[in-house]
C-alpha cells in the first residue's frame, strides 16, 4: 500500500470483457454528449441554468435525469441476471462467473432503490410540492442543490466501482459477517458503504428542507388539511425519512468502524452481534419502502381525481390512512427476518402488525375506486398507469399478507416468491406511480406534451412484461428456487426461467418506448406546446402557473380556501386575473457551492474506499471550508423587478386567452 | 423564499424559568436525599427515583422546551410526541427482538 495511491494499483482495472465493453460504450456515449454540448454552445447554459441552479423545478428535472440514467444501469444489471439464469440451466455455468454475478445483483438492488427510485420520487416532489402549496421555492434553496449533488456523488461512486475495483458481492442488504472485513476484504463493501452514506445524508437534508417548506411556507389561507394529497403523502414520506435515515447512517457508520478501525459491532468474535445489523438495517429498510410508495399513492390520487373531473373521495381518510401507514411502517420491520429465529411471540407480534398495515392501504384503494365511481374517466397515459397499478399492486399486497404469516414465511423466505412479491409492490406500486406522475406533470415542467402513442406502448410493454417476468418467480418460489442462485440444475424450473427472461425483454421494449417517446416529443414539441399551463383541467395550484412555470412560480402568492384550490379559483373567476402592478419578488441566487462540495465529497468517498488518506483529508476539509465560505457569503439573493414580472405574467395571460 | 415573518413563539419568561428550575431542584433533591440518608428501603428508593425522573422530564419539556398545546406550539409538541413514540417503539422492540433471539441461542 503506497501513501500516494492507497490500495489503488493496476490490479483495480477490469479484465472482464463484459465490463470493458460496457466501459467503452459509456466512454463513447460520454464523448458524444460532451461533443454535442460543446458544439451547440450549451456549456454556459448547462452550468448557469442547471448545474448551479437552486430552482426547485430545475433540480427536480435533474433528479429525474439521474433516475433515468441509473434506471438504464440498473435495468442492464437486471436483464444480465435474467439472461444468465435462462442460460445457466441443467448444470451449465452460463456466461457470468459467480464473482461478477454477485456484484450485479448487489448493484441492481442498490441502484434501483437508492439511485433510481429515490431520485425519481425526490425529483417529482421537488417539482410539484412547492407549486402545490403556492410557495416560490423550498425553505433552503441552496441546501436543496447540495442534497442533489450528494445524491449524484453516491451514484458516481457506484458507477466508478464498475471500472475501478469491484462492487459489493453481498446482496443489497450487505449483512455481516459476510460484509465484514473477514469475508469481504476487497473494496466492494466500502463502495457500498460510502455511496449509501453520502447519498443518505443528502436524502435526510432533503426531508428536513421539505418539512420546513410545508410547515412554514404554505400559501396564505392554506391549512394543513387543505394541502393537496400529493403534498401530504410527500410530507409523510419526509417524516419517515427524517426518522429512519439516521438509523441507516448509524448502522453504516458502525459497519465502517468494524471494517476500518477493528471495532466489533457485528463481528462473530469480540462480542459482536451481526443480528443487530440486520435488525437496524430493516428498522430503516422497512420505512424506506413506504418512503418510496407513499408519494406514488399521492400521485395516483391526484391523477384519479383530475381525470375523473371530481374531487378526491375521502380526502381526510386518505391523509389519516397515510399517517397510520407511516406509523405502523415503523413496527413491522422484523417481517424481513422472521427466520432469524426470535421467539414465537416476537414473530407473532410483527406478523400481525404486518397484516394490519394492509388495512389503511386497502382504504386508499377503495377511495380511488369511489372517486372513479360515476365519474367520467378520461383514459390518458397517466390514467393507464394508475389502472395498471391498482391491479398489479393489489396482487403484490396480497402476496405480502401471505408472507406476513411467519409460518408461511419460513417456507418462502429468500425464495423467488419473495423476489416476485417485492418487485410486485415496488414496480407495480412505486415505479408505475412515478411514471404516471412523469406523464402527468411533464407538460407542466417542459411546456410541451408527451407523445401519446408511444406513452401507451410503453405502458403496455411494462405491464405485460412485468407479469411475464415476475409471475413465474412466484411459481419458482413455490418450487423451492432460492434467490441469488448463479446457475441451476432442475428441469422443472427451466420453463419458468425462460418465460421470465422473455418478460424482461418486453420490459426492455417498454423502456425503449419511454426514451423514444422523449425523443419524438422533443422533436415535435412545436406542434404540441402547452400554452395554457393547465392541460388536464387540473385541481391544484401547480396548474395555475404557466408551462413551464415562471421561475418565481407565483407573481402574487395565491390565497387558498379549498383543497382543490385551483378549481375553486376557476369557479370563482379569480384565476387568470390581470394585475395592474406587481410587488418585487425576492429570489435566491444560483450558487456553485453545491457542485463543488459534491465533487469534494466524491473525492473524499473515493479516497476512503481506497485508503488514500491525504485525499480523504483534502476532500473532507475542502468541503467543510466551501460550506463555511458559502455560509458567510452575503450576496445570496436578489429582487425580480415589477416590470419584468408584469412582462412575464402578461405574456402568459395572452397565451391563455389565445387558448 | 419565506416571508421572514417571525411567528410569536413563546420563549418563556424569567418567571417560567425560575418555576421550572425550582421544580427541577425539588425533584432532584428528594431522591438525592433518599439515597444519601438511606431513610428508606432499596425498593421504594428505586421507584421514587424513576418516578421523579419521569416527572422531571415533563417539567423540562414544559418550562425549558416550551412544549404546549397552544395554536403556535401544537406542531412542536406533536412532532416531539411523534419522535418519542417512534424512538420508544424502535428501541423497545429492538431490545425485545435481540433479547428474545439471544434467549433462543442459550
Amino acid at each position: 500500500m503506497s501513501a500516494l495511491l492507497g490500495k489503488l494499483s493496476w490490479d483495480a482495472l477490469p479484465y472482464d470483457p463484459i465490463v470493458i465493453t460496457t466501459l467503452c460504450v459509456v466512454a463513447v456515449a460520454a464523448f458524444v454528449v460532451a461533443f454535442l454540448v460543446i458544439k451547440n454552445n450549451l456549456l454556459g447554459v448547462l452550468w448557469n441554468d442547471w448545474l448551479t441552479s437552486v430552482d426547485h423545478k430545475r433540480l427536480g428535472v435533474m433528479y429525474i435525469v439521474l433516475a433515468f440514467v441509473m434506471l438504464i444501469r440498473g435495468f442492464a444489471d437486471a436483464i444480465m441476471m435474467r439472461l444468465q439464469l435462462a442460460l445457466a440451466t441443467n448444470g451449465d455455468p452460463g456466461y457470468l462467473p459467480p464473482s461478477h454475478y454477485d456484484q450485479i445483483f448487489t448493484a441492481h438492488g442498490v441502484i434501483m432503490i437508492i439511485f433510481m427510485a429515490m431520485p425519481f420520487m425526490i425529483g417529482l416532489m421537488n417539482i410539484v410540492v412547492p407549486l402545490q402549496i403556492g410557495a416560490r421555492d423550498v425553505a433552503f434553496p441552496f441546501l436543496n442543490n447540495l442534497s442533489f449533488w450528494l445524491a449524484v456523488s453516491g451514484a458516481v461512486l457506484v458507477n466508478i466501482s464498475l471500472g475501478l475495483g469491484e462492487f459489493a458481492m453481498t446482496g443489497w442488504v450487505a449483512y455481516p459477517p459476510l460484509s465484514g472485513l473477514e469475508y469481504s476484504p476487497g473494496v466492494g463493501v466500502d463502495y457500498y458503504i460510502w455511496a449509501l452514506q453520502i447519498s443518505g445524508i443528502g436524502t435526510t437534508l432533503t426531508a428536513v428542507n421539505f418539512l420546513v417548506t410545508v410547515f412554514k411556507m404554505r400559501a396564505p389561507g392554506m391549512k394543513l388539511m387543505d394541502m393537496p394529497i400529493f403534498t401530504w403523502t410527500c410530507t409523510w414520506a419526509n417524516i419517515l425519512i427524517a426518522a429512519s435515515f439516521p438509523i441507516l447512517t448509524a448502522v453504516l457508520a458502525m459497519l465502517t468502524l468494524d471494517r476500518y478501525l477493528d471495532f466489533h459491532f457485528f463481528t462473530n468474535d469480540g462480542g459482536g452481534n451481526s443480528m443487530m445489523y440486520i435488525n437496524l438495517f430493516w428498522a430503516w429498510g422497512h420505512p424506506e419502502v413506504y418512503i418510496l410508495v407513499l408519494p406514488a399513492f399521492g400521485i395516483f390520487s391526484e391523477i384519479v381525481s383530475t381525470f375523473t373531473g371530481k374531487r378526491l373521495f375521502g380526502y381526510k381518510s386518505m391523509v389519516w390512512a397515510t399517517a397510520s401507514i407511516s406509523i405502523l411502517g415503523f413496527i413491522v420491520w422484523l417481517h424481513h427476518f422472521f427466520t432469524m429465529g426470535s421467539s414465537a411471540n416476537v414473530n407473532a407480534f410483527f406478523g400481525i402488525m404486518t397484516m394490519i398495515i394492509a388495512v389503511p392501504t386497502g382504504v386508499k384503494l377503495f377511495n380511488w375506486l369511489f372517486t372513479m365511481y360515476r365519474g367520467r374517466l378520461r383514459v390518458t397515459v397517466p390514467v393507464l398507469w394508475t389502472l395498471g397499478f391498482m391491479v398489479t399492486f393489489t396482487i403484490g399486497g396480497m402476496t405480502g399478507v401471505l408472507l406476513a404469516v411467519p409460518g408461511a414465511d419460513y417456507v418462502l423466505h429468500n425464495s423467488l416468491f419473495l423476489i416476485a412479491h417485492f418487485h410486485n409492490t415496488i414496480i407495480g406500486g412505486a415505479v408505475f406511480g412515478y411514471l404516471a406522475g412523469f406523464a402527468f406533470w411533464f407538460p407542466k415542467v417542459m411546456g410541451f406534451h408527451l407523445n401519446v402513442k408511444l406513452g401507451k406502448a410503453a405502458f403496455w410493454c411494462w405491464l405485460v412484461g412485468f407479469f411475464l417476468a415476475f409471475m413465474p418467480l412466484y411459481v419458482l418460489g413455490f418450487l423451492g428456487m432460492t434467490r441469488r442462485l448463479n446457475h441451476t440444475d432442475n428441469p422443472d424450473w427451466n420453463i419458468w426461467l425462460y418465460i421470465a427472461v422473455v418478460g424482461a425483454f418486453v420490459i426492455l421494449a417498454g423502456i425503449i418506448c419511454q426514451f423514444l417517446q422523449l425523443y419524438v416529443s422533443f422533436r415535435d414539441r412545436k406542434q404540441n406546446l402547452d400554452t395554457t399551463g393547465d392541460p388536464w383541467n387540473g385541481h391544484t395550484l401547480e396548474w395555475a402557473t404557466s408551462s413551464p412555470p415562471q421561475f418565481y412560480n407565483f407573481a402574487e402568492l395565491p390565497v387558498v380556501s379549498d383543497i382543490d384550490a385551483f378549481t375553486d379559483m376557476k369557479e370563482k373567476g379569480t384565476a387568470y386575473v390581470r394585475k395592474e402592478s406587481y410587488a418585487p419578488i425576492h429570489m435566491p441566487r444560483n450558487t456553485m457551492a453545491g457542485i463543488v462540495i459534491g465533487g469534494l465529497i466524491t473525492a473524499f468517498g473515493f479516497a476512503m474506499i481506497w485508503h488514500i488518506w491525504w485525499l480523504a483529508i483534502v476532500g473532507l476539509v475542502g468541503s467543510i471550508v466551501t460550506f463555511v465560505v458559502r455560509a458567510y457569503t452575503k450576496d445570496v439573493d436578489y429582487y425580480v423587478q415589477p416590470d419584468e414580472v408584469a412582462r412575464i405574467e402578461n405574456a402568459h395571460l395572452d397565451n391563455v386567452a389565445k387558448g | 423564499m419565506s416571508d421572514h415573518s417571525s411567528e410569536a413563539h413563546s420563549h418563556g419568561s424569567v418567571k417560567s424559568y425560575v418555576v421550572g428550575f425550582i421544580w427541577s431542584v425539588i425533584l432532584t433533591a428528594i431522591p438525592f436525599w433518599m439515597v444519601m440518608t438511606e431513610a428508606f428501603d432499596k425498593g421504594p428508593t428505586y421507584i421514587t427515583i424513576v418516578v421523579l425522573a419521569i416527572v422531571q422530564i415533563f417539567v423540562h419539556l414544559k418550562y425549558f422546551l416550551h412544549l404546549n398545546f397552544s395554536q403556535q406550539g401544537k406542531l412542536d409538541t406533536y412532532s416531539f410526541i411523534f419522535s418519542a413514540v417512534i424512538i420508544v417503539m424502535v428501541v423497545g422492540l429492538s431490545v425485545w427482538i435481540i433479547y428474545a433471539s439471544n434467549a433462543m441461542m442459550m
